[in-house]
């Protein structure tokens, strides 16, 4: 199993980057951390006519503070650098929690955050995360720069808005609020998740604390992994909990109404049938851990 | 910026030796030691990334080198089983893989070592679960991974009995 003969070239700023790209979109690839794009190049799946190494380019490390109390983390950070972050620890926790369940240490060494994100596996932790997060993902091109709301920033199957000729740069990550929750089920430690939600309940819901109201107030944020052609927001259970309490009750409530907007592929580790359930009992728990952190308090 | 190209020339360290070679674009880091090396210790096994076999560290940071291209190692320091071992005999933790008999057919061994290694350095005493969870990314098909976790807890247990000695 040996890729197919490319030509390589190591960009050594984004401008070279974007001009590299610019030869043959589509046909010219971006190599970053490389852990889902060299599987890919070895099985002969993609036969890039070059590939742009952009491990160098610096503008693109590096986890900052913005002045709102979110993060912009750069694309080439790595997932182990994500995990062990105490900004992201400290800002972002749901996103730390992610990167640690993200493949093996070896895996997690080389790999990217824009890369996983620019991949788009729908079982991937980190875009599943960044849906939850609210999180907006910058790129640029020949066009210039631009930045898409997670949300929107998924199409399906390794489909994403970024074009051929564009590049990942940043990710923006609101202040997280303090209820959160992250599961998954996977057949061993580092494998791709059978299925898995990410929860973000926002403060000024019923169980937060006291604080002056502002935008996302009582919103909930349930996003399943694995279960569908991409992060798939389970927007039958948000309705349900929006400005309601959270309770063991009402997060099982939640947790059943969730099976129908997931659409989870079947294959040798698992059916369709089995993810779904899966999604309805991960979305319950995701919920509790939530509202058990809301309720204690400093996470 | 280098110009596009499917053959470069490359500088790099391996177990502390520089090297400069010229490779093809699409040589991996595994083939380039093997083949071009003669640095045959570091084992192939699926070439995607998923057994494990061929992990080596790159700047001290455990690598699976099926899925890097030798080219991109420009500058970095590479170290392979034959680096982590002594001139004579074993090191602590391959004589701590001999005495618990954590091989069997031994394909999977170097990684195993090559991954222990980087989990003895960035937690000199794991529990059991958590060196259950680091070599989860290393595939032992004679699946004995119980002695191997042994021999892991057995090196642990030699440092410190060595440590107070």
């Amino acid at each position: 199993m040996k890729p197919a003969p490319f030509r390589y070239a190591r960009a050594g700023s984004l401008a070279e980057a974007i001009a590299l790209l610019a030869g043959a979109p589509g046909e010219n690839k971006l190599l970053a951390g490389g852990q889902s794009l060299v599987p890919m190049l070895n099985m002969r799946l993609a036969r890039p006519a070059v590939l742009v190494d952009v491990n160098g380019l610096r503008e693109l490390i590096g986890i900052t503070h913005t002045p709102e109390g979110g993060l912009r983390i750069g694309a080439l950070t790595r997932h182990a650098e994500l995990a062990a972050s105490s900004a992201v620890i400290e800002r972002a926790p749901l996103l730390a929690e992610a990167a640690r369940h993200v493949g093996h240490a070896a895996i997690r060494n080389q790999g990217t955050l824009g890369g996983s994100v620019a991949h788009a596996d729908p079982a991937a932790e980190l875009p599943a995360a960044l849906v939850a997060l609210d999180a907006r993902i910058r790129m640029t091109g020949p066009r210039g720069a631009r930045e898409v709301a997670a949300d929107a920033f998924f199409r399906g199957l390794l489909a994403t808005a970024l074009e051929p000729d564009e590049i990942l740069t940043e990710i923006d990550i609101p202040a997280q609020p303090p209820g959160w929750g992250f599961v998954e089920i996977a057949r061993r430690p580092g494998d791709f998740a059978l299925a898995g939600v990410a929860a973000v309940v926002h403060v000024g819901h019923p169980l937060a604390p006291p604080s002056p109201p502002r935008a996302g107030e009582g919103e909930v944020r349930l996003v399943g992994f694995g279960v569908g052609d991409r992060p798939v927001r389970l927007t039958s259970a948000e309705r349900l909990l929006t400005g309601a309490p959270l309770d063991a009750e009402s997060a099982a409530r939640a947790g059943a109404a969730a099976g129908p907007d997931c659409d989870p592929p079947s294959d040798v580790h698992g059916s369709a049938e089995y993810r779904r359930h899966l999604a309805t009992v991960l979305a319950e728990r995701a919920l509790l851990q939530a509202g058990a952190r809301v309720a204690g308090g400093p996470r | 910026m280098t110009a596009p190209s499917e053959r470069l020339t490359v500088c790099l360290t391996v177990n502390r030796r520089p090297v400069e070679q010229v490779v093809e674009a699409r040589r991996s880091l595994a083939d380039f030691l093997r083949d071009d090396l003669g640095l045959t210790g570091t084992h192939v096994g699926c070439e995607h990334g998923v057994c494990g076999a061929c992990t080596v560290l790159v700047d001290g940071r455990s690598a699976r080198s099926c899925l890097l291209f030798a080219a991109q190692l420009e500058g970095r320091a590479v170290t392979t089983i034959e680096g982590l071992t002594p001139a004579e005999g074993l090191s602590p933790l391959q004589e701590s893989f001999r005495v618990c008999h954590a091989m069997q057919c031994g394909f999977c061994t170097p990684g195993m070592i090559v991954t222990a290694t980087e989990l003895l350095a960035q937690e000199p005493a794991p529990s059991t679960e958590t060196i259950r969870e680091a070599i989860s990314g290393n595939l032992c098909m004679c699946t004995g991974y119980v002695n191997i976790v042994h021999a892991v807890e057995q090196a642990v247990a030699a440092r410190v009995a060595g440590a107070r000695a």
